[in-house]
């Protein structure tokens, strides 16, 4: 099995369908969180592909997005901790079934 | 520093705001004083003209609206001379007439102030703002303070009235948009070789003259007048005939002769088949009619035809003589002054007869010469004058007319006739019913004229002998500006 | 040589009609200051009358002209003016002589009117405005002098105005002569626009003299009818009569003044001062104008005569007797002989104004009675006023010799029998002279003859006041002759201008014999018809129908009542009628269709446009409510949604390729 582009792809889509499942189902928030991550890395699985197989240019723009995003990524899963102590701060819970302030 | 004529206009403004603002208790009197001084002004006015002149005078310009050819210009010359001295006499004289109270004074007012300004503005936007200015005071003078059926009048005039303006002015706004300028006197200029060409000169020229031909009123577009000077107090019918309805043979004269004198000439003859039946069905209906203010209203009509009889006779051909035009043209002219102070005066007598008798049809009287002699005497004298009876001023009015209009119109000359014959059986039948016979009962507790009746009365009729017999001094205001007229016309 | 006067004849019209003014400026009270500025007021224009007579006496033809600009319009100059000639001054001396008597009857005759002084205002002021026609020197004047003349007859015969007979005879008289005017008006515009002036006379460029009467062209005959209806009108000739039998509402004074001096005279006058335009082309002495003015005149004057053999009233007989007098002048005028016309119009003055005083004195006597049938034997109980009628009733029945009018209905039959183009009018004004001798003696044997009826005996002689006015106007009818006979016929020369030429033998022989014995006939029939005359008339007795065909006046009153007026009224209707109905209809109908419009405007307003946006607020409402049921603020629901979306999104993507 070589690596072609859709095998990344299929990786890549697998995994965001894994953390799309775990963000959905999940009723923890720090499990809807890790699902987010990993829809995020399979992102960056992307990226990173469609530079080395689709675009094939010298300069490795797709790692730099990567990277970038990853750091970003770092920054939101720390915003995204913050909020959750916050949360759980204020309502002691973290049970997103719970949270519906919201409610329109 | 105002010039004269602005400060005529301004004055009766003044004298409205006053009266609104001081909550005035004897509003006519302070009206009057007002009067005195536009009279004054007037006076002036006359003075500083220069009767041998012909042209504009006393000349007013500013810049107003440029960017819509709008330009304040105020001038006179021997016509809007003449208006503005009738406006002078007529608007005192009415005052005179009955009580009004003090929101009606105002209206007064700046219906006058209006009325110098229609008479004297040579610029179209500032000519229609005036014209229209004087619409409204007549609209709620008419609407609250009239007598019966005062709604239906006054909105019947209102909307009658506003629909001519409104064609006017769409017409005017088609000639800016060809020509680009709303100046009288440029507007003139180009007419000579004709204003516009294609079908839109028609549109346009029966815009403007819709607008006119019910102002004055030309028949059929005649009918809102008997209502509105039957409901209208005494002394707004006086304004209303006595200046109001000058307005529009003003405009005829100002505005539509010398614009479209070609278009003229084409529906000359259709205009004149209408003016023949202003002045023979106007005296006719005039006859039939049971209220001697309508009937006064109805002879309006007839007296007015008689200005567009000679106006449409001497431009409808180009042949006319020289003589004849300005026989016509100072026929116009002094049948207007004359129309203006008759009528006036013949209103005024109708409101003298209703306040004694609290009603005014023709059967209501009888043989009041027995019981107020002064009255009936001098209420004659309007009456023979407005008949045209020689050595009154009607005579000589209607006279040059039909000397001016006879050359080129004999046939609708010789018709018109008739109007002045009907005439004389309309007031003829009127003087039988109140003044002879009898006295009837309801008549047997009129006094007589009372001094301020007088007082009023006997500087107007001196007036109509003077200019029976002596119309020089009138005549010679004008002159200049007939002489003109008739090059412009010819 | 020309005196003052001729330069300021206006004077002589100015001074009644400021007479007048004055009058009325002194009001009611001052009733003897009022008659007596009167009275002096038509002295003095006697007087002038006088003093201009003397220049024309010097030469034939004088003609005085005082020409000047009434005013002047555009660059235009209106030129009046007055004009002394003998025509002028013959009639001015005539109105101020006759004017003078009837102002000075008046005194007595009107002693106990309330309005006396009023009464003397109009008279001057009627006397000062056909003053004011004889002197005009431009058609245009004369029109303002001659509808001044209408207004005053108008003020006169409307006088007793609480009299609703005389308030209509005043208002039918106006108009009646307004119509003739209006014909007159006409003319006058339409001799100005071909001529260029107005002036009679202008030292050449006059209206009346050739060059003028050259550019008048064609139309001349057109003028010179135009201003035959203004005659017409106002000296009663068929069909514009009506008027002058009704005038008789107006106190006697009046009457005598409308029928002999001033009114009907202007209208014979009128043709007389303006001959030239209607002699223009003249074949003969023979123009299509002047025929018309003929026949006018023959059946006027046939018609009145016989009308005036059946009225009853004493005025009215001698008002039918005016009208046809009138007649036979302008026969006389139509036929050529114009100094006739003129004459008889003077010699009728002087009798007419006799008679109609008599009258008045007869009526003043019975105290205002006017029926002939009451009156009777009157001979004795006022010896006065019967001798001076009847000298009135010889000069107006024409007795030869003695008596003015004998002498100028001569003429007025010389000229006619003359006339070339026929014959009947001669014989038809013969049949006139016939008839006025008849019905004058008829009028005479009532009032004077026989017994005495109902409350005449109770009748006086008139005070002297009135019976003075009276011998002097019955001098003046015998006197007058003295200037009208064939032997000396000074005023014919003095009015034509140059020297009459007659052949005295011819009128001796033929024309004096046969008017003798027409006058004879015509007596002698009314003495004999009514020798017996009492309550009933004979004739009426021996020809109802046909009397009373002549006693209601041909019944032409009926017939303009029926037809003109009616017609007239009619329109008038119609014409109001249209005007409330049709032309304000048709406003009307403008409006209510703009009403319609309206009320579908608002119709809509209120049902589509408003009622939609109400539905759409309240379904938007209903969707939000629906909508925020979704947002249930469970996160995993949106991302679920979001999730669903992208998956659609894919599918449609998937689907399209």
């Amino acid at each position: 099995m070589t690596a072609t582009l859709q095998v990344f792809l299929i990786v890549s889509a697998a995994l965001f369908c894994i953390g799309l499942l775990a963000a959905l189902t999940r009723r923890h928030a720090i499990f809807i969180l890790i699902g987010i991550e990993m829809m995020l890395a399979a992102a960056n699985l992307n990226f990173i592909a469609f530079w080395r197989f689709g675009l094939r240019s010298p300069y490795p723009i797709g790692v730099m997005v990567a990277i970038f995003s990853i750091a970003i990524a770092a920054a939101e899963a720390a915003v995204g901790l913050a909020m959750v102590i916050a949360v759980y701060r204020h309502f002691r819970t973290t049970n997103v079934d719970q949270l519906d302030r919201l409610k329109g | 520093m105002v010039g004269l004529i602005s400060a005529l206009i301004i004055i009766p403004v003044a004298g409205a705001i006053v009266l609104y603002v001081g909550h005035a208790k004897n509003p006519r009197v302070i009206s009057l004083i007002f009067n005195a001084l536009s009279a004054f002004y007037a006076l002036m006015l006359w003075l500083k003209f220069d009767p041998s002149a012909p042209g504009l005078q006393l000349i007013e310009r500013h810049a107003w609206i440029p960017s819509i050819g709008a330009e304040y210009i105020v001038g006179v010359d021997g016509l809007s001379l003449l208006l503005v001295l009738l406006t002078s006499l007529v608007f005192p004289f009415a005052f005179c007439a009955q009580k009004l109270e003090r929101g009606a004074c105002a209206l007064m007012l700046v219906m006058q102030a209006a009325l110098y300004g229609t008479f004297t503005a040579q610029n179209f936007i500032l000519w229609f703002l005036f014209y229209e200015m004087s619409l409204v005071p007549a609209f709620l003078l008419i609407k609250i303070y009239g007598g019966e059926n005062r709604d239906y009048a006054a909105v019947k005039f209102f909307l009658y009235t506003f629909l001519g303006s409104v064609a006017m002015l769409l017409a005017f706004l088609g000639i800016y948009f060809a020509k680009g300028t709303f100046d009288f006197a440029k507007l003139a200029d180009l007419g000579k070789t004709g204003l516009l060409t294609g079908d839109i000169r028609w549109l346009v020229f029966a815009g403007i003259f819709l607008g006119l031909a019910v102002k004055v009123p030309l028949f059929p577009f005649h009918t809102w007048l008997p209502d509105a000077y039957q409901t209208a107090p005494t002394g707004v019918s006086m304004v209303l005939t006595g200046t109001l309805s000058k307005m529009g043979v003003y405009g005829f004269i100002r505005l539509l002769v010398p614009l479209f004198p070609n278009e003229v000439k084409i529906a000359g003859p259709w205009i004149l088949t209408l003016v023949v039946c202003s002045i023979v069905i106007a005296p006719l209906a005039a006859w039939a009619q049971r209220d001697l203010k309508r009937m006064v209203a109805y002879l309006s009509i007839n007296h007015l035809g008689y200005c567009l009889l000679g106006l449409f006779a001497i431009t409808t051909t180009s042949t006319s003589a020289l003589i004849d035009k300005h026989a016509a043209l100072s026929g116009i002219f002094l049948q207007i002054f004359n129309h203006g102070v008759t009528a006036a005066a013949l209103f005024y007598f109708v409101g003298l007869l209703e306040q004694r008798r609290g009603s005014r049809g023709i059967n209501d009287f009888g043989g009041l010469m027995q019981r107020t002699p002064l009255l009936c005497g001098w209420m004659s004298v309007a009456m023979f004058s407005s008949l045209g009876l020689p050595g009154l001023n009607g005579f000589i009015g209607e006279f040059l007319i039909f000397k001016g209009s006879f050359a080129t119109a004999a046939g609708f000359t010789a018709i018109a006739v008739i109007g002045l014959l009907f005439t004389a059986v309309t007031f003829m039948r009127a003087m039988q019913s109140l003044f002879s016979g009898p006295l009837s009962e309801s008549c047997a507790g009129f006094s007589d004229l009372l001094l301020k009746e007088k007082l009023v009365i006997v500087p107007i009729t001196f007036l109509m002998f003077a200019i029976g017999l002596n119309p020089q001094f009138i005549f010679n205001t004008f002159n200049a500006t007939v002489a003109q007229m008739a090059r412009l016309f010819s | 040589m020309s005196s003052w006067i001729v330069t300021d004849v206006w004077l002589i019209p100015a001074t009644p009609i400021v007479a007048a003014l004055l009058i009325l400026a002194f009001g009611k009270h001052a009733r003897l200051a009022g008659a007596v500025v009167a009275v002096i007021g038509q002295a003095v224009a006697l007087a002038m009358s006088l003093f201009a007579f003397v220049p024309t006496l010097h030469e034939h033809g004088f003609r005085a002209l005082h020409n000047f600009t009434w005013f002047t319009f555009g660059e235009q100059p209106l030129r009046i003016g007055f004009v002394v000639d003998p025509l002028a001054v013959a009639m001015m001396v005539m109105i101020t002589l006759v004017g003078f008597c009837i102002f000075v009857f008046s005194v007595g005759y009107m002693a106990e009117d309330k309005n006396f002084s009023r009464f003397f205002a109009y008279l001057s002021f009627f006397s000062g405005a056909m003053l004011g026609v004889v002197v005009s020197n431009s058609l245009l004047l004369l029109f303002v002098f001659w509808e001044l003349v209408g207004l005053a007859s108008y003020l006169l015969i409307g006088f007793w105005i609480e009299r609703p007979s005389a308030a209509a005879a005043a208002k039918k008289a106006f108009i009646t002569t307004r119509i003739g005017d209006m014909g007159l008006f006409l003319g006058l515009l339409l001799l100005y626009h071909r001529s260029g002036t107005l002036l009679f006379y202008d030292s050449g460029n006059g209206a009346l003299e050739p060059s003028a009467l050259l550019k008048i062209g064609s139309s001349v005959t057109l003028v010179a009818l135009l201003i035959f209806c203004g005659a017409a009108g106002k000296s009663g000739q068929f069909p514009l009569h009506v008027w002058l039998p009704d005038a008789m509402e107006g106190p006697t004074p009046v009457s005598a003044l409308i029928h002999a001096a001033t009114m009907v005279a202007a209208g014979v006058f009128l043709v007389a001062r303006v001959y030239p335009i209607f002699a223009v082309d003249a074949i003969n002495g023979v123009t299509s104008s002047l025929t018309v003015v003929v026949w006018i005149g023959v059946v006027t004057g046939l018609m009145a005569a016989l009308i005036a053999v059946a009225q009853f009233d004493i005025k009215r007989i001698l008002a039918y007797s005016t009208v046809s007098q009138l007649g036979l002048m302008m026969v006389s005028l139509g036929v050529g002989g114009v100094a006739a016309g003129i004459m008889h119009l003077l010699a009728h003055g002087f009798f007419k104004a006799l008679l109609f005083l008599g009258a008045g004195s007869v009526i003043h006597g019975l105290h205002h009675e006017q029926d002939v049938r009451k009156m009777g034997g009157l001979r004795k109980l006022m010896p006065i006023t019967f001798a001076t009628y009847a000298v009135g009733m010889m000069a107006l029945s024409g007795v030869p010799f003695f008596f003015s009018g004998g002498w100028t209905k001569e003429e007025i039959l010389h000229a006619t029998s003359q006339w070339p183009s026929s014959h009947v009018p001669y014989y038809l004004v013969l049949l006139g002279v016939v008839l006025t001798a008849l019905y004058m003696t008829r009028q005479v044997i009532y009032v004077f003859f026989g017994t005495t009826r109902s409350n005449a005996d109770h009748a006086h002689e008139s005070p002297s006041v009135m019976t003075a006015p009276l011998i002097i106007l019955a001098v003046c009818a015998v006197t007058f002759s003295i200037v009208l006979t064939p032997a000396w016929p000074w005023l014919e020369s003095y009015l034509n201008g140059h020297a009459a030429q007659y052949d005295p033998h011819l009128l001796i022989q033929s024309m004096i014999l046969v008017s003798l014995v027409l006058v004879g006939a015509g007596i002698a029939i009314g003495l004999w018809l009514y020798r017996r005359a009492g309550e009933v008339d004979p004739v009426q007795q021996a020809q109802p129908a046909l009397f009373r065909f002549l006693e209601n006046k041909i019944w032409i009153d009926e017939i303009y009542e029926r037809t003109v007026i009616a017609f007239a009224a009619l329109v008038a209707r119609i014409a109001d009628w249209m005007d409330r109905y049709i032309w304000d209809g048709l406003v009307r109908g403008f409006g209510a269709i703009g009403c319609l419009f309206g009320t579908i405007t608002a119709g809509a307003d209120e049902g589509v446009i408003n009622a939609g946006v109400d539905e759409t607020t309240v379904g938007a409402r209903g969707f939000g409510r629906v909508m925020s049921r979704l947002h249930s603020g469970q996160i995993q629901i949106y991302l679920g949604a979001v999730a669903l979306g992208m998956l659609a999104l894919l599918l449609f993507y998937v689907w399209l390729a």
